[in-house]
């Protein structure tokens, strides 16, 4: 195609994102975007399904049948946004087998929050305040992305994604007034827990390398820091009204901001997780490969079965 | 990671998932699952209504799988389940010639009408 075409196709589409119209799967889009767009949602797709693992962990101990029940439901879940997201990739062309093993290989990256283990029944409590916290922060704007597919599986997790939080709350809740040994217990997750799901929404604005052509694409609609900030100043006080106390010394309310000030995140950290050093990592890589390979029978049975009464049939 | 160069969508693609459907070819040697549109009647008196994607080997695991993945909240009374390389679509670069002449056309909606004040039941 001719380069004037390019610029004249890109500047329609520009125009279109600016306008505040949605793009659809058929529509002409500039190859980053595209290549930007599978990149986020097969990552956003990985973490739902690696975001099982920690979870299920949990789910043959829950403490009661309620708990398991919920615990169940939650899981699944993740399992579902996970599919939503691989559908959506699918639509931009990419291949949706291949996306799941590059997750395999370790070429794909999911979100650090998961490489963390899950060590006691409170840090189910504090996964689903915290973790699905950030994550509703981050994903409610993303349902005004300028991708329609990838907009409207968001409205559909976010819809599902409030009971998480919620749940997650109450089990904190209930830890923190039942015994000292309870209340010690999700105090002592919430300090495993804080840092990491600050550094959820990825480095600093400074640092970040995507942001600006993400904003401009609409793809992004809020800064990483803007996103930790508001996490921060909805969650002190509900950790407040509970009693825990949030682990950070230098956190303190700025009144010229009306926000909170909160101390450095260890980035060394952060970079050490994402690039595959973190407590879980291989663990969780590992889990899912196996997964895939023990499902092998399965699949090939059902499409033995589905070839049969196509037969059938056919005669 | 896993997407080919998007240069085959503009203007060629002839619906909506053809190039999904050229790979689908190649991947049948690998026995991926076809892909599966779905389509959810909210309640008894509404249209099914696009909901979304699946695989699954055949329509009878298809529905069942939409059941699992679309409706784990009382959102359906009815699933319908297409595959998708059987979806023909419009294309976005024929929209113009398709749909522009509806828009002048602005004496097919009552609005256009002068009608006196006072006047109803119109």
């Amino acid at each position: 195609m001719l380069e004037a075409n390019i610029n004249e196709l890109e500047r329609r589409f520009q125009e279109k994102i600016d306008n505040d119209q949605k793009i659809e799967p058929n529509d002409w889009m500039p190859d980053n975007y595209r290549q930007t767009l599978i990149r986020q949602i097969s990552q956003h797709a990985h973490s739902e399904i690696v975001g099982m693992l920690p979870e299920g962990n949990w789910i043959t101990r829950a403490p009661n049948l309620r708990r398991k029940a919920v615990l169940l439901a939650k899981v699944q879940d993740e399992a579902g946004h996970g599919l939503y997201l691989y559908s959506a990739t699918e639509t931009l062309g990419a291949d949706r087998e291949e996306t799941i093993d590059d997750l395999h290989s370790g070429k794909a990256k999911y979100s650090s929050i998961f490489n963390y283990p899950t060590l006691s029944w409170a840090d189910m409590g504090v996964i689903g305040w915290l973790v699905d916290g950030a994550a509703i922060m981050n994903q409610v704007p993303l349902c005004r992305c300028s991708y329609g597919p990838y907009a409207r599986a968001m409205v559909r997790v976010c819809k599902e994604e409030s009971f998480h939080q919620r749940q997650g709350y109450e089990i904190m809740m209930t830890l923190a007034k039942g015994t000292p040994e309870q209340k010690a217990m999700a105090q002592d997750a919430l300090n495993r827990f804080w840092w990491p799901s600050l550094m959820m929404f990825g480095p600093n604005d400074a640092e970040s390398t995507h942001t600006a052509q993400s904003m401009a694409w609409k793809i992004k609609r809020s800064t990483n820091d803007e996103l930790r900030q508001q996490m921060v100043d909805i969650t002190v006080p509900q950790a407040e009204l509970i009693g825990l106390t949030i682990p950070d010394p230098d956190l303190k309310w700025n009144e010229e901001k009306q926000g909170y000030d909160y101390g450095e995140i260890d980035w060394d950290e952060f970079w050490s997780v994402v690039k595959g050093n973190g407590p879980c990592n291989k663990e969780r890589v590992d889990a899912r490969r196996k997964a895939k390979e023990n499902g092998e029978w399965v699949r090939e049975a059902a499409n033995a079965y589905a070839a049969k009464q196509k037969m059938k049939k056919a005669s | 990671m896993g997407a080919r160069s998007g240069k085959c969508i503009c203007g060629e693609a002839k619906n909506e998932k053809s190039i999904l459907i050229k790979k689908d070819f190649s991947k049948m040697a690998n026995n991926e699952w076809p892909l599966w549109e779905v389509f959810i009647r909210s309640k008894q008196g509404l249209s099914h209504k696009h909901v979304g994607s699946l695989r699954a080997p055949d329509a009878e695991m298809a529905v069942e799988n939409a059941r699992d993945v679309y409706t784990r909240r009382s959102e359906g009374i009815s699933i319908w389940v297409v595959e998708s390389n059987n979806i023909h679509a419009s294309h976005p670069s024929e929209a113009d010639s398709l749909f522009e002449p509806a828009h002048s056309k602005v004496y097919r909606h009552p609005t256009f009408y002068d009608v006196p004040d006072g006047i109803s039941h119109m």
